[in-house]
């Protein structure tokens, strides 16, 4: 078995800290003075940086949050997460997002569905099965999917992989949960492959041997050893590709149908959150009534992947790998 | 060597110098609706052949987008296909501003199918029941049995805006109803699906789709002009008070002659 030293994202294990050790030594054979003006002004450029970028989040929520939270003066909170009917620009208006929300949260469910099996294996086939050669083509056409504009994706959903659905079922649009849920799975697959792939390569290869060692079979040693030892990175990879598919705005806007409706069949059309505010925010009159509802529809969406986000987290901290080599 | 530099230096800043006297000799910023886009565009340029010393920025983004930069001041003209809401005049005069209308042409918003659809002809009512979700079959208005996807415009369009005026008379399209953010969305949707209906901009009508004909009158400049069509509307330019200078020459030019057959050319229907 191979080792390979990749930089793993979520499982990275208490062994690769360096030492204290071996750090202080090396420190002792510079110059102490220089080393600590170097220390001092790489440390505070660094934190400055990280800095900034933390200011910029807290702009935007709060940006965010001011402009959304009007939306609860002119309708309640239940009312507008439970409401059935989006009617925006009518008078009187209505402002329910629950259509939106299941729009949203069944493109992701159905397009996981698709992604997560085919991306989590994928990432086995590349990291414990397949031969280097057929690696090293298969992992970087991966990765190249993984920079496809979201725009590229959504148009060639429109005009192949719609008509297509269309006479291949027999059904009025090929607009719809199905195919928009085809064309998330493309842009989850890379996210959860790649993670994936990190977590397995991350196996110590001492698990493995021992695994072979004891008798048990290579398909045997990938479900029962390396799988499972690398669940949290595979968790973790899933979950954020999850968050990936219910933030796309692009490929939903194209492919999805734009159906503020609770979808009751594979092949209704469907509407999610960011599409929603993609299509409205152009037109809504500046600070209306309307333009708030769209700002409080994005906090909701905010609020979504800030769940997958620290479910992600959360779950790697948990099942981390325990024990070294 | 030096001197290259130096030299090179010069011709750079005289370079930029001319660019930021040009753009304060006459700038013109245009923004707002997709249906105007295209007239927009024309007059553009037929406006800085005639005016070299002019530079136009235009750009689309929707009539409320449109009528938001003339309320902060962004952009000389905002574009409309929608005449003002209330809520925006009162914004406006919050903020010190007096937007001005011009109508500046005619559009007449056409309803349209598959190109092997049988029908040709709806009803105003029969439009509307079908965009209420009353009638779901093409059987029911005389075509084959066919489930009727009816496509509508986003929610905040002006077309939509108008369709819903002329054509639903206060009654809510179908929540499922498919929507569109664009009409040039529309119409390679409707060629691409046999039971669609929709309707677009008269511009926007080409071979792909058929025209439906509402209540026996086909959808052109001539019913239009002469009242005879149900579904049509005027489009708009703002601006902030009444125009002045580089603003005012535009207009006047996009009211004259000249630019009304350019309007034309465009796609939408001239005043006179």
């Amino acid at each position: 078995m191979k080792h390979r030293e990749a930089a793993p994202i979520a499982t990275r294990t208490h062994h690769d800290a360096p030492s204290p050790v071996a750090e202080g030594a090396v420190r002792d054979s510079l110059t102490r003075q220089h080393t600590a003006l170097g220390d001092w002004t790489a440390q505070s450029l660094l934190f400055v940086i990280s800095l900034v970028s933390l200011f910029v989040l807290g702009l935007i929520m709060a940006f965010l949050i001011m402009e959304g939270a009007p939306t609860f003066s002119f309708v309640s909170i239940r009312e507008f997460a439970l409401g059935h009917l989006w009617y925006p620009t009518d008078e009187p208006p209505d402002f329910g997002i629950l259509a939106l929300i299941m729009g949203s949260l069944s493109v992701t469910l159905i397009s996981s569905l698709i992604a997560v099996p085919s991306g989590v294996m994928t990432a086995i086939y590349l990291s414990e099965i397949a031969p280097p050669r057929v690696a090293e083509i298969l992992k970087p056409a991966i990765e190249l999917l993984a920079s496809l504009p979201s725009v590229v994706i959504g148009f060639f959903g429109m005009v192949a992989v719609a008509p297509l659905m269309q006479q291949l079922f027999d059904i009025p649009t090929g607009l719809n949960l199905f195919t928009a849920s085809i064309m998330l799975a493309f842009m989850s697959i890379p996210t959860i492959c790649t993670i994936s792939e990190d977590a397995l390569r991350n196996v110590p290869v001492t698990y493995r041997e021992a695994s072979l060692a004891l008798g048990a079979t290579p398909f045997e040693t990938i479900s029962k050893v390396t799988v499972p030892a690398a669940l949290s990175g595979i968790t973790t990879s899933i979950i954020l590709g999850m968050s990936r598919a219910i933030g796309e705005t692009m490929v939903v806007l194209m492919v999805a149908g734009g159906a503020a409706i609770v979808p009751t069949s594979l092949f209704d059309p469907i509407r999610p959150m960011p599409a929603s505010i993609a299509a409205e925010m152009g037109e809504a009159p500046f600070r209306g009534e309307h333009y708030h509802a769209l700002f409080a529809t994005g906090i909701t969406l905010f609020l979504f992947t800030i769940l997958f986000n620290v479910l992600a987290m959360s779950v790697s901290r948990r099942y981390r790998l325990k024990g070294s080599s | 060597m030096k001197k290259r530099i130096g030299f090179t230096l010069f011709i750079t800043a005289l370079c930029l110098a001319a660019t930021v006297s040009m753009a304060s000799a006459g700038q013109l910023v245009l923004k707002g609706s997709t249906t105007v886009l295209p007239i927009a565009q024309k007059i553009s340029e037929a406006y800085m052949a005639a005016h070299p010393e002019v530079k136009i920025s235009l750009s689309g983004g929707g009539s409320g987008n449109g009528i938001k930069a003339v309320l902060d001041q962004t952009s000389n003209i905002g574009n409309s296909s929608r005449f003002i809401k209330g809520k925006e005049v009162k914004l406006a005069a919050e903020k010190g501003v007096l937007p001005v209308p011009h109508r500046i042409a005619l559009d007449c918003i056409v309803p349209v199918a598959h190109p092997e659809n049988p029908v040709t002809d709806l009803t105003l009512d029969q439009l509307k029941k079908i965009y209420q979700g009353k009638i779901t079959n093409w059987k029911e208005v005389g075509g084959a049995d066919k489930k009727i996807v009816v496509i509508s415009r986003d929610s905040s369009s002006g077309t939509f805006d108008a369709w819903k005026s002329l054509v639903m008379k206060k009654e809510r399209v179908t929540p499922r109803a498919l929507t569109q953010p664009s009409n040039g969305g529309l119409v390679t949707q409707v060629a691409t699906t046999e039971g669609a209906i929709a309707y677009i901009a008269l511009g926007y009508l080409n071979d792909e789709v058929k025209a439906i004909r509402v209540n026996g009158i086909k959808g052109s400049a001539e019913t239009t002009l002469n009242g005879r069509y149900p579904i049509s509307r005027p489009l708009f330019m703002f601006t902030n008070g009444w125009p002045k200078g580089e603003t005012l020459s535009f207009i006047n030019f996009i009211l004259s002659r000249n630019g009304q057959s350019l309007v034309e050319e465009a796609g939408s229907i001239p005043l006179y």
